[in-house]
Parts: structure tokens; C-alpha cells; sequence
């Protein structure tokens, strides 16, 4: 059996599965102050009378280290960048107890100016002399060689609790990103390790054995345990969810497809690609820092079925606030949802308020009830459809850097729209039309989110840079630099690098059934000193993308 | 922070295109460009966009160009892009998407010429000429002011813009005696309808920073004023940096930048510049921050050290003098035709051209007519060692009657027996004519 549970902001579901069918399902208020509680108290519901033994794996999507990063309840951070010559240090700081220190690696990898200890030092004394019990260490071009970081965590160890490593981040090149990201993972580490310490405590006192795996931004899961020196990794989980849901609950093989989740307040979209789910090409952006966290690529508009609709200097304006629910439902103004009551297009709540509530457009607008319900309707859904083009567009534009890319070029070509949320059959069709699309509504919508979860594959990434010439090999996201022979060929790198990622995918968690390989930047450069040939410049980049664990028929599962 | 500009990037480094394995125009020239541009994270700044390079048509080709046997057997893809890239360039300029833009493309194009029998200084087509003669096409005709900064001459750009009085072409570049393609003196100054027009000043090698600021400050800039075109466009080669393995300047970075911050052009190309790992990914940053309007004023190259790249006296008296000399020049450049045309119809030139990427030689005689109104219509007749032997009749931007009746008399009544040439070819801009016969 698998559990699976996605604390919402307004209610935290769980999804006991068997066999993939679903055994149970669970809905209960999130508590906003306990988060744990909630998870607590809905594991303990739906295991209640469950044979523990028969758990093969619980899968959690939370909301907490997102909400500290929102909230602004995050821990003070210190932060060591060894900034080198490029951008002025200024535009490089991510708060006022930023301190930049000497060190630079090159483009290669290769010191051009050492780290300074004794600087070190005293900035880490400083810092930790203002109470700052965290600490985070970047260095430009670290991912090419973390030397640098390496040593700075050696002197500045033993004086804070934790000190995150800009490489251990990422294996993308981004200097501010790499910043922004290490601020934030230093910024929740305490307060992820304590969630992690309660849920693992707690499923030992259960009983629980099976192993215990997080959602990340990108779809993906890691085990619990290794998650506690990344927990960056699990912010913006949420979006996610749903797509992976959505993925769980319908095939979405064989074309490309939009994934939609519209709500009260907004409406979230994604793209898929043959199945699999767009990521943001660099990074999440949450609270105006752009990190490098992979995430997968949606949109979220402020438009959904409770926005509240009115009539500005005779134009007719939706959202993209949210202010109460729909007037047949007791809400305060008019809103698509009183619209598509009024249109007979659904049948929840109190018509006459619904009429009521467009009546009142109708008036402004000098036309007539039904009129006014078209007008909303229409234009809800043409901003939602207009959304999406502009996202396909956006994509398709994406700048390529190979005459090949170039020529093939494959454009992004949507043939389904899944769709899922409150207001999802009153606009399907409607939706359908306008984007020329099949539509789906999947079965089990509700329990959507925690139904991907519970299925999604432990995701993992490696990035390899060789130099023949140097005979050196980089993995960046392992932070290791070894030696290869200088006759290695761009083959023989492929499998190192297919052996690394496979060594990562299992540490963080997956299975070996699970480890379905892509490599998805694969390029080989001649290094010439001189107007010779000396060796090779090979860069490498593989995956284990987002999906679904083997052994689960894709969509259908459930009817 | 002010003085922010909206900077378009066309960021298109073919990854998958040489003229050989070893050959300086190879696969990884940007590839730490690219590292380097991808690490400062430059394309999260707001104000920087990056836009994907069009395609650029064989139209384009054929409205500057008189490709011999035709434009697809000169080029190849790469060269459409890179073109395209430009045009894309240029385009979100005037469409007022952004303020400048900078095409950061590959293969470059400032050595090809009107004419093109193969590929000359690793360029086939001229790929500012395509985008200029692009836009006037689209937007109407603009005044426009080329400034090209690569080390080398800029001949091919030179050649095509010859003859024309509403483009300025001003090139600095290491002295031609002790570089390819050995032209670009103060002495090549236009054609007699568009006298001062072309530019050019020749620098000493070891020349650095304070040598070319000296002749931007001193002389390009106030030429430009007095031009007043309604664009700036920099072929912005970067191979003055003094880490170049083919040539013998020393520019850094910082120098570029400031180069780019003080001639502040709409549209910034790429040419050459072949010191891949020490020079362009610093180069391109301080550039692309200078468009940009934000601060480059940290940046600069590992080996940095800007005592030992510093200029000579002697350098800096030599390149005052010549800048002096060639402002001079251009304040009299209305005094010189009468003189020069001897009161000819037309004014005739002959040379020989050497295409050394591909080991191609051409023979070429260009006529031009003498005319006060336009750039006047031009007949070429060139011959190469591929054997092919070729005759084009030009008919300029906007050019006045008698030219275009002329022309249009010359391409009716040549023989091609009789001249011996396998192809005649009628350009006319205006009317966007292309003839093959």
C-alpha cells in the first residue's frame, strides 16, 4: 500500500492506495499553526486499523518550509560570497549581513585568487558575534570547482549550527541565483530539520517502516532523511502536486496536453510535453528571489471561479482578487460562479442570489441578465485561454543555441486540456473551444494532489564538465572533482555520468525500477592552444525526469 | 538606478558550427561567453531580454549582395541565422520593443563584400548590411552610422557602403600594414558621390584603452553628431583585446565597455574576436552591461593588469596626430570632388580581391556614375578563379532618375556573349528588383 498526503492551505488530504486503486481517502482542516498536527492527525485517521506492515512507501507534499519562506518567518542568515570581478558585489546582495571575501575561480574551474583565511574568519566571528546561528557560502563558478566553498565551511564549521554550500544547490550556472538559493536553504534549515525529526519520530512510535519520501518543486520525491540538508528543495511543492495528480489520475501520453487547476481564487497552469511536465528553465522564483531550485513551469492567474466581478467606467472587470465566495453561496459580490448558475451551466447554491448578483452587472452594463452571465462567463474564460497562449507562445520562443535546435525546432502544440477544480465542467467545453483542444475532467479530482504524491518517481540530476587536456572531471551537484585519463572519450563520460546519476537517484531514495535515464544536454568541444587540437571540453547533463513509479498504469488506474 | 536601458540580447553561438576543427571561427568561441553570461546571471536583470535570432531570407541576401552563382551556394545555414539574428536585432529596436540591442552571433560578416565568390576573413555574407538594407526596406530610408571596431578593417562593410552618402562608415583597426586584410587608411575616404563617408583610422599596434577612447572621443563621436543618423550600429569585433591570439592590441574589457557606454549604439553586432577563454566572456559581459546602463565597473579579466598593457608615449602622440589628420580630412571632405572627378562621367576602379578562407582570387572593375543627386548607378564586372566570370548593374537607395534610366539602358544592352560573363545580374533597391540572366 502507499500513503499519500498533501497539506493544502485550506485542508490536508490523504489517499491510502492498493494496487494503485484507492483503499481510503481523508480530508480534515489544515491546522495553520501545527502543520506536523495535521499530517499527524491524518496518518493516524486513514492508518486507523491498516496493516503497517503492508506500507510500502508515504509520500508527503507540505506546505511548511513555503509558508516560513511567505511569511517572512525564516531565521536570520549570515551569508560568506566569494564574489569575484563580473557584477558589482552590490547587485549581489541578498540581505544586510552579506559580507564578500577574496577567492575566484574561473570559467574552467581554475583559481585565479586564492580564499583568504584569516578574512574568513573574522567576518564569520562578526556575523556569529550578532547571534546568526546560520550561515551560507558561495562562491562564483563553484559548481566548476567548489574548492573555494569547501574551505570557507572548513574555517566557519565549528561557530554555526549549519552552514549551506552554494554547489550542493545546483549544478546550473547562476551566480545570483546560487546566492539567493543557499540564503533561503540556510534561511528554513532549522525549521525543516525539526519537521523532519517529528515525522520520522513519529512513524517510528507507529510503527511504520517503509520509507518516507517529500515532494519537491520539480514533481519529484526524496527520501525524508536526505531531504534535511536541502530543504529548498521542498518549497513550492504545491503546484506540483497537482500537476503530478493530474498526471496520476488521467493518460496524458501520446500528445502535448495543458494541465489546469482552476480554483476559487486562481487558476494554475502547466504544460506537458508528450506527458511530461515543463520545468522553469533555471529555477522557482517564490517571494521575489529567483533561486535555482527546479521547479515545474506554471502560471497562475488571478482569475478563478469566486473572483469577484465588476462593472469599471462600463467595462466589464474579474478578479484578480477573491473577496468571499460566490453570492449564491453567501458571498458579498458577483462572480463567474453566480455567472455559469445563472447559465445553467452548474447547479450549487442559490440561484436567485446568483441572478440577483448579475442583475446588478446587467444594470451597469444596460443589458440583460442572461446577457451580462454570457458577457462574465466569456470573458472568464478568454482570460484563462489567453493565459495559456501566452505561455505556449512564451515557450516556443524559447532562444536555442544549435543551427540543429534551430532547424528542428519542435514547437509545443497542445491537443488536450486536463482540467481539474471547482468551476472545471462548467468551463471544459468552452475552454476546449477556445484553445482547440480535447478536454478531460478526470475521475477523483479531490484527492488529486495527494494521488500524485503519492506516485511521483525521486527525481535527480548530474551535471558532468571533463577536460581531457586537464584530465579533470567535475559533478557538480556531488561536489566532486576526480581525475580521468586524458584519451577519455565523450562516451566513456557518458557512463561515469550515468553511473553517478544513478548512485544519486538511489541515495536519494528511488528504486532501481524508477531510474529511467535522459540525457538532456549532451556537448563535445574541441580545446585548440595554438592551431592544435589538445583535447576535449565534453559537458554532460542527465536526468531521472518527473513521473510517475514504474508499475503504475498511467491514468485509468481508477475506473 | 538610472540611466537603465531596455537591452535586447540575441545570444546565437551555433554550437554546432566550424570552418574547421582548429579554425580560430570554431564550435566553442562562445562557449565560455556563454558560461560566463549565464553565470553573472544576466538574463535575470528586467531589463535585459533575450530574443531568438529569425532566419534571415535569401531575399535579404540578394537585396545587398550579388552572390555568385547564387546566394544558397555561398552560405549555409549558420550564415542565415547569424543574419537573421541581426535582423532580429535591429528589428526590436524599431518596433521600440527595447532601446538597443546587442547580436551576439556567429559566423561574422564585416570582410564579405558587394560581391561574393566564396568566403573572405571567415565572413560569406555581410551581415550588418543585410540588416540595415532589411530595415530600410521595412521602416523607410534611415541615415545610419556603422562604427565598426573590430582589429581588422572592415573592407567588405567599406565596399558595399562605398558609394553611399546616407551611410556613415567609420572604422578603427590595427594599422594594415602589419594586418589583414592590409587596407583602411585615412586615404580611403568613399567613392567621389559619397566622399567622407567611409573612414578610416589605422591604429598602432599595442594601441590600448586610452588610444581608442582618444579617437571615439575625438573624432567618431563628433562626426557622428555632425552626420546625425537616425541609428548607431557598432560592429563590435573583439579582437582588439589584448589576449587575442591573432592580432597585437591591447584593449581589455573595461576599455569595451566604456567604448560601448560613450558611442551608446542601437545595435551592437558581433564580429571577430578569437581569444575565447581570456577575452570574450569578460568583453561580452562588460558590453552587455554597459547596453544595459548597469554598472560594469567590476569587471575584468583573470590576468588583468592594466600597467603592463599600458601604450607608449610615442602611441599616444602617433594616434593624436592621426586622428587629428583624418578630422581634417573630414572637414573638407565637399572640397575634394571636383578635383578627384576631373569632370569624368564616370570614375572607374580595379582590384584585385583575395578571398583567403576559401583561395578564391577575383578580378573586379567597378564603374561608377558621377551624380550630385544620388550615389549613382554602378556597373561591376568581376571574374574569378572558380572560373565563374559575372556582370551587375546597381541601381542605389534612393536614387535619382537619370541614374535608374541609366542603369536600367546598361543591364538592357549588355551582351553576355560577348562580355564573356556566365551570369548579368540588375539589383535595385528602391523597387527591391532582383534580375538574374
Amino acid at each position: 500500500m502507499i500513503l499519500g498526503i498533501d497539506v493544502g492551505g485550506t485542508h490536508t488530504d490523504a489517499v491510502l492506495l492498493d494496487h494503485f486503486q484507492v483503499k481510503k481517502k481523508t480530508k480534515v482542516p489544515t491546522n495553520q499553526l501545527h502543520l506536523v498536527l495535521s499530517l499527524i492527525g491524518v496518518m493516524d485517521e486513514i492508518l486507523r486499523g491498516e496493516d503497517l506492515a503492508a506500507i510500502e512507501r508515504v509520500v508527503f507534499s507540505t506546505t511548511i518550509c513555503t509558508n516560513a519562506i511567505v511569511q517572512g518567518k525564516t531565521d536570520r542568515v549570515g551569508m560568506i560570497v566569494a564574489s569575484g570581478p563580473g557584477l558589482a558585489p552590490e547587485a549581489l546582495r541578498v540581505n544586510e549581513d552579506t559580507r564578500f571575501v577574496a577567492g575566484y575561480m574561473s570559467n574552467r574551474g581554475i583559481e585565479v585568487a586564492p580564499v583568504k583565511k584569516g578574512e574568513i574568519a573574522a567576518a564569520a566571528s562578526e556575523l556569529k558575534g550578532a547571534g546568526i546561528g546560520h550561515l551560507g557560502v558561495v562562491g562564483k563558478f563553484s559548481t566548476r570547482n567548489p574548492a573555494h566553498e569547501n574551505e570557507i565551511g572548513e574555517v566557519v564549521r565549528s561557530d554555526f549550527r549549519h552552514v549551506s554550500l552554494g554547489h550542493r544547490m545546483s549544478g546550473n550556472l547562476n551566480f545570483r541565483r546560487r546566492i539567493a538559493t543557499t540564503y533561503l536553504n540556510a534561511s528554513i534549515f532549522d525549521l525543516h530539520s525539526r519537521f523532519v525529526g517529528e515525522i520520522v519520530d513519529f512513524t517510528a512510535r507507529t510503527g511504520i517502516e517503509a520509507p518516507i519520501y517529500i515532494l519537491k518543486a520539480d514533481g519529484g520525491t526524496i527520501e525524508i532523511r536526505q531531504s534535511a540538508d536541502q530543504p529548498v528543495q521542498t518549497i513550492l511543492s504545491g503546484p506540483a502536486a497537482s500537476i503530478m495528480g493530474i498526471l496520476s489520475l488521467a493518460d496524458c501520453s501520446g500528445s502535448d496536453a495543458i494541465a489546469m487547476d482552476m480554483g476559487g481564487t486562481t487558476t494554475d497552469i502547466a504544460l506537458l510535453a508528450d506527458g511530461v511536465p515543463l520545468l522553469e528553465p533555471l529555477g522557482v522564483t517564490i517571494e521575489g528571489h529567483r533561486t535555482l531550485i527546479r521547479g515545474l513551469k506554471t502560471k497562475s492567474i488571478g482569475l478563478g471561479g469566486d473572483s469577484r466581478v465588476r462593472v469599471d467606467k462600463g467595462e466589464l472587470c474579474i478578479g484578480p482578487r477573491r473577496e468571499g465566495p460566490a453570492a449564491a453561496l453567501g458571498g458579498p459580490w458577483p462572480t463567474p460562479t453566480d455567472a455559469m448558475i445563472v447559465l445553467g451551466l452548474t447547479e450549487i447554491g442559490d440561484r436567485t442570489k446568483a441572478e440577483e448578483a448579475v442583475a446588478e452587472i446587467a444594470g451597469k452594463m444596460n443589458t440583460s441578465v442572461p446577457e451580462a452571465a454570457r458577457l462574465i462567463f466569456e470573458r472568464t474564460c478568454q482570460g484563462v485561454a489567453s493565459a495559456v497562449k501566452t505561455m505556449i507562445e512564451e515557450i516556443n520562443n524559447k532562444p536555442v543555441y544549435t543551427i540543429h535546435e534551430f532547424l528542428q525546432g519542435k514547437k509545443l502544440a497542445p491537443a488536450r486540456l486536463f482540467i481539474v477544480g471547482g468551476p472545471a465542467a462548467a468551463v471544459a467545453p468552452r475552454l476546449g473551444e477556445m484553445l482547440g483542444c480535447q478536454v478531460v475532467i478526470p475521475q477523483d479530482a479531490e484527492v488529486a494532489n495527494a494521488f500524485g504524491a503519492a506516485l511521483a518517481r525521486t527525481t535527480a540530476e548530474v551535471t558532468l564538465l571533463a577536460e581531457t587536456e586537464r584530465g579533470s572531471l567535475t559533478i557538480a551537484e556531488e561536489g566532486l572533482q576526480m581525475k580521468i585519463p586524458a584519451h577519455f572519450t565523450r562516451k566513456e563520460i557518458l557512463q561515469i555520468g550515468m553511473e553517478k546519476l544513478r548512485e544519486r537517484a538511489r541515495k536519494l531514495g528511488a528504486r532501481d525500477a524508477d531510474i529511467e535515464i535522459e540525457i538532456v544536454e549532451d556537448q563535445e568541444f574541441n580545446m585548440v592552444r595554438g592551431f592544435y587540437a589538445t583535447g576535449k571540453n565534453i559537458r554532460l547533463k542527465a536526468q531521472v525526469k518527473p513521473g510517475l513509479i514504474a508499475g503504475f498504469g498511467k491514468g485509468g488506474a481508477l475506473s | 538606478m538610472k540611466g537603465l536601458k531596455k537591452t535586447g540580447l540575441i545570444f546565437f553561438p551555433a554550437f554546432d558550427w566550424a570552418i574547421s576543427p582548429t579554425h580560430p571561427e570554431r564550435e566553442e568561441r562562445l562557449l565560455y561567453t556563454q558560461d560566463q553570461v549565464f553565470e553573472e546571471g544576466l538574463l535575470d536583470f528586467e531589463n535585459i531580454v533575450e530574443y531568438k535570432p529569425g532566419l534571415a531570407e535569401i531575399e535579404d541576401l540578394n537585396r545587398i549582395h550579388i552572390c555568385v552563382p547564387d546566394a544558397k551556394s555561398v552560405i549555409t545555414e549558420s550564415h542565415l541565422i547569424s543574419a537573421g539574428g541581426a535582423i532580429t536585432a535591429a528589428e526590436k529596436v524599431l518596433s521600440g520593443e527595447v532601446d538597443n540591442a546587442f547580436a551576439l552571433v556567429r559566423p561574422p560578416g564585416h570582410h564579405a563584400m558587394r560581391v561574393v565568390h566564396g568566403a573572405r576573413g571567415f565572413c560569406n555574407i555581410n551581415i550588418e548590411a543585410v540588416m540595415i538594407e532589411h530595415f530600410r526596406r521595412k521602416y523607410g530610408h534611415k541615415r545610419v552610422a556603422i562604427i565598426d571596431t573590430d582589429c581588422h578593417h572592415g573592407d567588405g562593410t567599406q565596399d558595399i557602403y562605398w558609394h553611399d552618402p546616407d551611410t556613415l562608415y567609420i572604422s578603427i583597426h590595427q594599422d594594415g600594414r602589419t594586418l589583414y586584410p592590409g587596407s583602411g587608411f585615412p586615404d580611403e575616404f568613399g567613392g567621389p558621390n559619397a566622399l567622407g563617408t567611409t573612414i578610416n583610422v589605422p591604429l598602432p599596434p599595442e594601441t590600448s584603452d586610452e588610444g581608442f577612447l582618444h579617437v571615439l572621443e575625438e573624432l567618431i563621436l563628433p562626426v557622428i553628431a555632425e552626420f546625425k543618423p537616425d541609428l548607431v550600429i557598432n560592429s563590435a569585433g573583439q579582437d582588439n583585446h589584448y589576449t587575442d591570439p591573432i592580432t597585437n592590441m591591447r584593449f581589455s574589457a573595461q576599455g569595451y565597455a566604456r567604448l560601448n557606454e560613450l558611442l551608446n549604439p542601437h545595435i551592437a553586432v558581433l564580429e571577430g574576436g578569437y581569444s575565447i577563454e581570456g577575452a570574450l566572456p569578460y568583453v561580452n559581459v562588460g558590453i552587455i552591461l554597459a547596453m544595459a546602463g548597469l554598472d560594469y565597473s567590476h569587471v575584468r579579466e583573470p590576468d588583468y593588469n592594466p600597467g603592463s598593457i599600458r601604450q607608449s608615449g610615442e602611441i599616444t602622440k602617433y594616434i593624436r596626430e592621426t586622428t587629428k589628420d583624418v578630422l581634417g580630412l573630414w572637414k573638407k571632405r565637399d572640397s575634394f570632388k571636383a578635383g578627384i572627378v576631373k569632370g569624368a562621367k564616370y570614375a572607374r576602379r580595379n582590384r584585385n580581391i583575395y578571398y583567403d578562407t576559401d583561395g578564391i582570387r577575383e578580378q573586379q572593375e567597378e564603374t561608377v556614375r558621377i551624380c550630385d543627386d544620388c550615389g549613382g548607378f554602378i556597373a561591376i564586372d568581376s571574374m574569378a578563379s572558380t572560373g565563374n566570370r559575372i556582370f551587375a548593374v546597381i541601381i542605389p537607395s534612393r536614387s535619382c532618375d537619370l541614374c535608374r534610366l541609366e542603369g536600367e539602358r546598361t543591364f538592357g544592352s549588355v551582351n553576355k556573349a560577348k562580355l564573356g560573363a556566365h551570369y548579368l545580374f540588375f539589383q535595385d533597391r528602391d523597387r527591391d528588383i532582383y534580375l538574374v540572366k
